[in-house]
């Protein structure tokens, strides 16, 4: 009897990951998927913050691939190693912050510590020559799998037939003949598939699976780094990127404004480690300031604060200022007008 | 029968999942996981998770902002 051979695909949650993942069930190889959380990832997040959102939370596409595909998902928190594929890439970024083929080498090289802690044979993704300017090409793809070390133990079903034969195929356990040829940004043929599969419902494929693609939260990235004069981030501090207004009046501090109640109370959670504000003449958002304020930096602070409160028109408006020890004072202040916030202090 | 709790408050998903898979890979088949946190998003999360991954929920509650689910580990 031959051995049933095993195969750990990388699930992001879109169509292509899940194709390549069907594609190799299909052929009888038993398939379990992996996913990694960055702190990046755009699964959940913000819509959990918002308020208008709470009520319908999306669904973590990842965990939904994986039960129409009936397979197991282990979903693996490398938040801290990410720091170093973020801070120091090898090979540089893409259009904003996304360090994409250092994150797709960290990505296989963590699949082939799991294959090798858990005996399995090969790896697969649902990668497509050309379809990614930066780690889909065609001479980036052979980078991925040498530099990830996972060298011909990694298969990509959908563009296979472009690339030279892994060892699941040499080896026979997956008939190189079933498998794609994709090419391209064209998606026609993943959708020609997925139907012939039978799979109608998938995640539209967006621009990128995470947030580092986004050139609003990597200006934010880059400001943060540039205010502390080193590159480094804890995962509070990433978090709060995808939270309310920043604005920036001087490096010493930032202020982050709460847009609606989801955010405000969002923000609640961070009070103990930030100086906070919060309107208590008039109704208002929660304000967090992050870095080193001194103290002419409050009174700034309040006169914005009271800027984006409902007294927003008044000639003063109360505003309490708590530091994380919970020490509380109030400090009343004349509104910033809006025309006297610099642009250039929007982050 | 034991029960261990965890504290996923604050965390945002899919952390909660990610305590709740670590936690169970500690644990006997029959034994009860009972997470506490605060993204809704968990509703979905967690159970999707544990079928999935052949494990059952066998209450969901809210208390205030508070979500508790409470799972038992499967064979
Ligand atoms: S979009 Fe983000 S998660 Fe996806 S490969 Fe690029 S850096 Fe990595």
């Amino acid at each position: 009897m031959s051995t049933q051979r095993k195969a750990v695909a990388l699930i992001s949650g879109g169509l292509d990951s899940m194709l390549a993942a069907r594609v190799i069930m299909d052929q009888g190889i038993h398939v379990e998927g992996i996913n990694f959380f960055t702190g990046f990832c755009v699964e959940g997040h913000t819509h959990a913050i918002r308020k208008k959102d709470r009520a319908k939370p999306k669904r973590n596409n990842a965990l939904w691939v994986a039960e129409q595909l009936g397979i197991k998902l282990h979903i693996i928190d490398v938040i801290e190693e990410y720091k170093d594929v973020l801070i120091n890439p090898k090979h540089g970024y893409g259009q904003n912050m996304n360090p994409c083929l250092d994150c797709k080498c960290f990505m296989v090289h963590k699949a082939v510590e799991w294959i090798r802690a858990h005996d399995f044979d090969f790896i697969i993704t649902g990668e497509v020559m050309g379809q990614r300017p930066m780690s889909q090409r065609r001479d980036t793809m052979p980078v991925v799998a040498r530099e990830s070390g996972a060298d011909d133990l990694l298969l990509r079903p959908l563009c296979a037939k472009h690339l030279p034969p892994t060892l699941p195929e040499r080896e026979g356990w997956v008939d190189r003949e079933k498998l794609l040829d994709f090419h391209g940004r064209n998606r026609k043929p993943q959708m020609a598939l997925a139907r012939q599969l039978g799979i109608e419902d998938y995640a539209q494929p967006a621009g990128g699976c995470c947030f580092l693609t986004d050139r609003a939260y990597s200006d934010k990235l880059v400001d943060l780094w540039q205010a502390r004069g080193e590159r480094e981030y804890q995962l509070d501090d990433i978090m709060l990127l995808k939270v309310g207004r920043h604005i920036r009046p001087n490096p010493r501090f930032k202020l982050i404004i709460g847009r609606e109640e989801g955010e405000n109370r969002f923000l609640e959670g961070y009070r103990k480690q930030y100086v906070s504000l919060c309107p208590t003449s008039h109704k208002g958002p929660l304000v967090l300031l992050d870095g080193w304020p001194e103290e002419a930096d409050l009174e700034l602070a309040a006169r914005i604060t009271a800027r984006y409160s409902q007294g927003r028109d008044a000639e003063q408006v109360t505003v309490a200022v708590r530091q994380g020890d919970g020490e509380e004072r109030e400090l009343t202040v004349a509104p910033m007008p809006p025309g006297e916030i610099p642009a250039d202090w929007h982050v | 029968m034991n029960t261990k709790h965890i504290d996923a408050r604050r965390l945002l998903c899919p952390m909660p999942v990610i305590r709740t898979q670590d936690a169970v890979a500690d644990m006997q088949p029959g034994e009860q996981l009972v997470i506490t946190c605060t993204d809704p998003g968990a509703l979905k999360d967690i159970p999707a998770w544990c079928r999935i991954n052949g494990h059952r929920v066998v209450e969901t509650r809210q208390e205030g902002d508070d979500i508790i689910i409470t799972v038992e580990v499967g064979a």
